[in-house]
């Protein structure tokens, strides 16, 4: 492993397969500006940045080196807090928070500095002004339990207001030199590997039959920092050029697997609105610059939020086998029961991409997402929706749901009741509704009770039905509500849903 | 030569100087660590360089709640790579009680637990990660009794920790009989986890005549030492604590870090080694006490006006398995039953319920919020039977001239509550935005909003008398710089920089000469806890004393040295004004030790005036209140129950204040903690009596995406008219219960489904969840009001 860390050229192939960046810094580099708040990629503590270089420029983003581990970074720089001052010197966001008061413990405080830092550095690269969302955007996986945020959103509102000196803007070049000498590097991995094409993929792990497979980690890791696990070889397939790739080919769309939240996020901001919002409703920044699709889908937790998409849209897998052959599975045959997949361990399945045809992406379409909490929280229930709708009929619809049974599943029984019914037809609905009810018989947990669940089911479906039905209904997100999003009247017949291809309202 | 005054002693008059106010139209100092926090380099625990031969800690933890132990085997663990040293509770070498008042507190269980998650034995092992796993591999057999997992159960079978305390006043049940309008109600008010950032933890390091020094993250340190010294069996003098800054402590780290600097300190004596105590989050989580639960069960009697004329109230807290601090807990719960709100006729009676869970403890308001809250349920009950807006009800009963008398008896006579609150309702268009409100929800089928006025009136002072007192130490060194002790400890709350402001002050000199140094046990003997919110009364009036000493021997030396008259000297702005000479603050201070003037002195304080009887249940148990209130409208989701806070205002009293950016962070953060509380941060354990809530993935305290866009604080003006350190008043604790006002929102918002016809019981917290069953029941209320008044056309 070979990377740049703050300004220091680092190489080291002595480390167990996961250790952290986080343990990295602390134990071995003694670098203890970085906390450990959870260990578990929920409270920010210690954020820490990654620049590489893309079209020759450096971009940075955060996440949690707690979840991290350290040799998935390789040929990258990773900045932490000691990194962004000199002598007198403080960062902007340094130098905002100190004035905004924006500390009080300080225990929170170098994973903050690390997101605005990152939010900062790129408006300044993008010319993009820094807004209350965006702060929030960016800090929405730090947790702060002293100041109540305001001071640090105001902080965040006001950096580079006082100087405008950065250690990161002033280092690009050196930084870049130093990134560049790592290219080509023969890579002298043992228990880490990480593949950048699928040949190579292939290669390593016929030689590693018993390697575990980790993309982002952010499923993965938490086996070894929550219950204590070590893991043998891992190989990280998150760099596989094959699977990092968003297609468009006209007719269908094509997700890698190993996209990241971040990028399906820029992807769908414009195209598909729907998505986008759901994706920022999933866990935190930090999370979705490294978390991915595929591993979510593989992870296969009933309480994921992507499966239920790919549900909705009849999305296909493509998986792909140690010998280099290819299967498809449907989603919908993907799951075999709780935390349970068709993909066979012995033949070494990977999940290569998922496709979906632009015709049913272009149907009406709603998610839903409840949790105790907007931003960084674990669905209790969520529903992804599609409706098409031919001549004032329901032809064609899927309800999906997260939290509703031992895998993500679709209410079939529901949705036949709603087949072909007139779109506006309340009865029809209440039918399904009724099915429903006794269709999915969800647990009751922490997160909440059964009887929440099987409301919330009901309830969110009627929400997209009157949606469909051209009722504009605010869904609150983590972002401010305005008095000119509470829309409490019917909207008119050319709502956004007629346009999307639902049905006009009759 | 001047004639010399007759008498060189002065009197040393620490209310004249304390009675002056800070000028709060300056810039403030900011918080003494603010540029270290932002680079890194401010130093917590585990930051602290580790010896190579460190040792690191973790506990085997019952898997039951309530069971006798039959047998340990360890074998396995004693054998893991990496383990150096496992003990059980008779290994330890002096007493195996840790409980900071009373008993029942184990170092480490022996022949039963009480419990999921008490600590059975202890590993210390090369590697944190060694301690964690070798600690699985135990195998411990139980014989399981039967367990109270609940307070309601706690309550039948009169199982409690400590003895029942009752409060009364008036003729309650004459005034219930004869009250025009009753309501009798329950309300189950849960706990909260603190999630301070940084974890628990100690270190503890041997010395060479088998003492320790230990670093812990405590707001006790005083009391990390007596029991550290009790578990090892020495003297307390032979222990050291030391505490330089907490990553967030809120009540958690009051009695419940005892443990942690315990254990390390057994540890690193057996072992002559140092030991690190650090508890990952999930231990955390389950192995240290959190805010009480409250089962609080109410009667009230009302005029048709809604003037509150008897209150009976039933205040159940979910102690756990000991006592820990929970009678201090209880009795301040119900010392804020009335909250703002007189009580002519009132009987309150604390339970201290024992439950088989982790023995909860000290949180931020300290049983406080469980009383207001209470109050404020009543309020808003009462408002809706008589048909008005519930902050008319709330000024109604509102502390005033002749309803000034709290059901203990101690007199409210600041009469501030009213006119905040009025000064609020005006500055934040209280009424316009209700009519607005009442308008929006009439016409809005999909999303009602809510809002809701909710005020706080928080004793101050430490209910225990004794713990009322604080001690410093300053020095002057001979360039004029002053180092300060005191026995306060630095959570983030900004006590250090309030301190070293207070010393400035006192002395004359620039804030930048002041430095607060680290909280030892070597320093300021016996400290108080930092908790109450009394860090700066207590400890800011003792470093005040202590300057006050140090700068009378000053004036004293001046007069004697220069011949001049009392009141011709004095240190302002820095510089020393000697009659009609001035000389700098660091050549006058050379020029005392070259006369050898003694530039280092202690200083005290005691709180006066308090004073509670217990067995008459009257008294005053608070030097003063501190007051608030705050004003939070929301939005809520009627498919979902979910909602947004759309915009909070707060008016909140710290008195004079010593620094406004700090007081109002402190108002800022306890608002959103507070919000949390009531709405997001859901506790929950399962039959076995296992906490379910043991992550941060599953506990959910407050992002920046629920903090309100519009958030105006303010504070209110006026100086505390208490003797109190430059006239302020404590902000830790108090405008915690500000976060009320977003739980009467919702369920203003939730009554709104009814038209305000009824009341619908809301839970705590309240989620998504429990909003929309709040809703669903207003909404059958309705449908069920609608039914009967057909019905009652129908048999016309
Ligand atoms: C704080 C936090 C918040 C979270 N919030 C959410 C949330 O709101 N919604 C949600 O759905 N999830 C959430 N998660 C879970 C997690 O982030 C996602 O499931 C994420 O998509 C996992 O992707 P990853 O790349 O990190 O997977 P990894 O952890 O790397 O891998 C997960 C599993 O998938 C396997 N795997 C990975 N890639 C492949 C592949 N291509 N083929 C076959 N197997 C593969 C791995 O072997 C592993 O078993 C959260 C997690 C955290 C820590
Ligand atoms: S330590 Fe909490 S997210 Fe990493
Ligand atoms: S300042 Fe203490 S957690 Fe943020």
């Amino acid at each position: 492993m070979k990377f740049v860390l703050n300004d220091e050229l680092i190489e080291d192939n002595t480390l167990p397969s996961d250790f952290s960046a986080l343990r990295y810094l602390r134990e071995k580099r003694g670098l203890t500006g970085t906390k450990e708040g959870c260990g578990s990629g929920d409270c920010g503590a210690c954020t820490l940045l990654v620049g590489a270089l893309e079209e020759g420029e450096l971009k940075y983003s955060t996440f949690n080196s707690c979840i991290t581990p350290v040799q998935s970074l390789d040929g990258k720089h990773v900045v932490s807090v000691e990194y962004l001052s000199d002598a007198d010197k403080l960062h902007p966001a340094q130098q905002a928070m100190v004035e905004h008061h924006g500390s009080q413990c300080g225990f929170c405080t170098p994973g903050i500095i690390l997101s605005l830092a990152s939010l900062y550095e790129n408006s300044q690269a993008s010319d993009k002004t820094i807004d209350r969302e965006s702060v929030c955007d960016a800090i929405s996986g730090n947790l702060c339990r002293c100041t109540g945020y305001r001071p640090i959103i105001d902080a965040g509102l006001s950096m580079g207001k006082e100087s405008a000196w950065s250690s990161l803007a002033d280092n690009t070049e050196s930084v870049k030199a130093k990134l560049a000498s790592l290219q080509g590097d023969a890579k002298a991995a043992n228990n880490y590997f990480q593949p950048q094409t699928l040949a190579e993929f292939l290669t390593i792990k016929a030689d590693h039959k018993d390697a575990t497979l980790v993309a982002g980690g952010t499923d993965l890791m938490l086996e070894n920092t929550q219950r204590f696990h070590d893991f043998g070889v891992l190989i990280d397939v998150s760099q596989i050029n094959e699977l990092t790739k968003i297609e468009d080919n006209g007719t269908q769309l094509t997700i890698g697997a190993s996209v990241t939240y971040s990028e399906l996020e820029q992807f769908s901001k414009t195209r598909y609105p729907h998505l986008y919002h759901l994706l920022e409703r999933i866990a935190s920044r930090q999370i979705r610059n490294r978390g991915t699709i595929g591993g979510n889908v593989a992870n296969a937790s009933p309480i994921a939020d992507m499966p239920p998409i790919l549900l909705a849209f009849d999305a296909d897998i493509q998986i792909i086998s140690l010998d280099g052959s290819q299967r498809t599975v449907s989603i919908h045959d993907f799951y075999q029961g709780y935390k349970q997949t068709v993909l066979t361990e012995g033949e070494g399945e990977v999940i290569a991409s998922f496709t979906m045809d632009l015709a049913t992406l272009a149907d009406f379409h709603r998610f839903y997402k409840v949790s105790k909490r907007m931003e960084d929280d674990i669905s209790s229930v969520m529903l992804a929706t599609r409706f098409a709708v031919t001549e004032g009929k329901i032809s064609d619809l899927r309800l999906a749901f997260g939290g509703m049974a031992a895998t993500p599943i679709r209410a079939k029984k529901a949705e036949a009741a709603l087949l072909n019914s007139d779109v506006n037809d309340e009865q029809a609905l209440s039918n399904a509704l009724a099915i429903l009810k006794d269709e999915l018989t969800p647990l009751s947990d922490m997160r909440a009770s059964a009887r929440y669940r099987s409301d919330m089911a009901c309830n969110l479906v009627r929400k997209a039905w009157l949606e469909l039905n051209g009722h504009s209904i605010p869904t609150f997100s983590g972002h401010p509500v305005s008095d000119a999003s509470l829309g409490y009247e019917l909207t008119s017949n050319t709502s956004q849903s007629a346009q999307q291809g639902g049905a006009s309202h009759a | 030569m001047r004639k010399l005054p007759n008498d060189l002693t002065i009197q040393k008059d620490n209310a004249k100087v304390a009675g002056q106010t800070f000028n709060n139209k300056l810039k403030q100092p900011i918080h003494e660590s603010a540029k270290k926090h932002v680079t890194g380099e401010a130093i917590y625990i585990d930051d602290m360089p580790e010896w190579p031969n460190e040792l690191h800690v973790a506990t085997g933890k019952s898997t039951e709640a309530h069971a006798d132990i039959v047998s340990i085997n360890l074998e396995k663990v004693r054998a893991y790579p990496g383990v150096i040293d496992v003990i059980v509770q008779s290994d330890i070498p002096g007493e195996v009680d840790v409980s900071p008042v009373l008993s029942g507190d184990l170092l480490l269980a022996g022949d039963f637990v009480h419990y999921i998650g008490q600590p059975i034995f202890a590993v210390a092992a090369t590697s944190f990660r060694a301690a964690k796993q070798a600690v699985e591999l135990a195998e411990i057999e139980y014989k399981i009794r039967e367990a109270t997992l609940h307070p309601k159960e706690s309550l039948a079978r009169q199982e409690f920790v400590l003895p029942t305390h009752t409060i009364s006043c008036g003729d309650v049940s004459a005034a219930m009989a004869s009250a025009p309008r009753k309501i009798k109600s329950d309300l189950y008010i849960k706990g909260q986890e603190h999630f301070y950032l940084e974890g628990q933890i100690s270190v503890a390091t041997p010395t060479e005549d088998n003492g320790v020094v230990v670093y812990a993250s405590s707001q006790h340190p005083a009391e990390v030492q007596k029991l550290v010294a009790k578990v090892l069996g020495v003297p307390v003098g032979q222990v050291l604590v030391e505490v330089r800054r907490m990553g967030g402590g809120f009540g958690g780290k009051e009695s419940q870090a005892a443990v942690l600097g315990c254990m390390a300190a057994v540890l690193a004596i057996r072992n002559r080694r140092p030991v690190k105590y650090r508890m990952p989050r999930q231990d955390d989580m389950v192995q240290t006490g959190k805010r009480h639960d409250f089962w609080n069960s109410y009667e009230v009697g009302f005029s048709e006006e809604g003037e509150i004329l008897s209150a009976e109230y039933d205040m159940v807290g979910k102690c756990g398995c000991t006592a820990d601090l929970s009678d201090g807990v209880i009795d301040r719960a119900m010392f804020h039953a009335d909250n703002a709100y007189f009580l002519p006729n009132a009987r309150i009676s604390g339970y201290r319920g024992k439950t088989h869970t982790v023995s909860n403890t000290a949180f931020r308001g300290f049983g406080g919020p469980k009383g207001v809250l209470l109050a404020e349920t009543v309020v808003e009950e009462i408002a809706c039977s008589v048909g008005k807006d519930a902050l008319d009800i709330r000024k109604l009963n509102c502390y005033q001239d002749g309803k000034s008398k709290t059901p203990y008896g101690q007199e409210v006579d600041e009469n501030v509550l009213l006119t905040l609150m009025e000064e609020l309702e005006e500055s934040s268009d209280y009424r316009a935005r209700r009519s607005a409100i009442q308008a929006f929800n009439k016409q809005s089928p999909f999303v009602k909003k809510g809002l809701a006025l909710t005020p706080v009136k928080f004793g101050i002072s430490f209910t225990s008398k004794h713990l009322n007192q604080g001690g410093a130490l300053v020095h002057i060194y001979t360039d004029g710089s002053v180092h300060v002790s005191h026995g306060g400890t630095e959570m983030g709350q900004g006590l250090y920089t309030k301190v070293a402001q207070i010393v400035a002050k006192t002395f004359g000199i620039d804030y930048q000469r002041v430095n607060v140094g680290s909280t030892r046990t070597d320093k300021v003997p016996n400290a108080s806890p930092t908790a109450a919110s009394a860090g700066t009364d207590l400890n800011g009036m003792a470093a005040l004393d202590a300057a006050q000493t140090i700068k009378v021997r000053l004036q004293e030396f001046a007069m004697e040295h220069f011949g001049i008259a009392a009141e011709e000297f004095a240190i302002e702005d820095d510089t020393v004004s000697l009659a009609k000479e001035t000389m700098s603050f660091p050549e006058f201070v050379k020029l005392a030790y070259m006369n050898r003037v003694s530039l280092s002195s202690t200083g005290f304080y005691k709180t006066p005036k308090i004073g509670y009887d217990r067995k008459a249940a009257k008294g005053r148990p608070f030097l003063y209140y501190a007051n608030g209130a705050a004003v939070a409208e929301v939005v809520v989701d009627t498919f979902t129950g979910e909602y947004k806070v759309t915009q909070v205002d707060i008016l909140h009293d710290v008195g004079a204040s010593i620094n406004s950016d700090i007081d109002i962070g402190q108002i800022e953060g306890a608002f959103v903690q507070g919000m949390g509380w009531l709405t997001s941060e859901e506790l929950s354990w399962d039959e076995k009596g296992r906490i379910t809530t043991n992550s941060p993935a599953n506990y959910k305290i407050p992002t920046s995406a629920d903090v309100p866009e519009k958030f105006n604080v303010k504070l209110f003006d006026r100086a505390n008219s208490e003797e109190s350190v430059y006239r302020s008043k404590a902000v830790g604790e108090p405008p915690l219960m500000l976060g009320i006002s977003v739980w009467c929102a919702l369920k203003d918002a939730c009554a709104a489904m009814s038209d305000h016809t009824f009341s619908p019981p809301l839970s705590v917290p309240a989620t998504p969840e429990a909003v929309f069953y709040s809703m669903q029941a207003a909404k059958e209320f309705s449908a069920g009001a609608v039914l009967n008044s057909e019905k009652s056309v129908k048999s016309l």
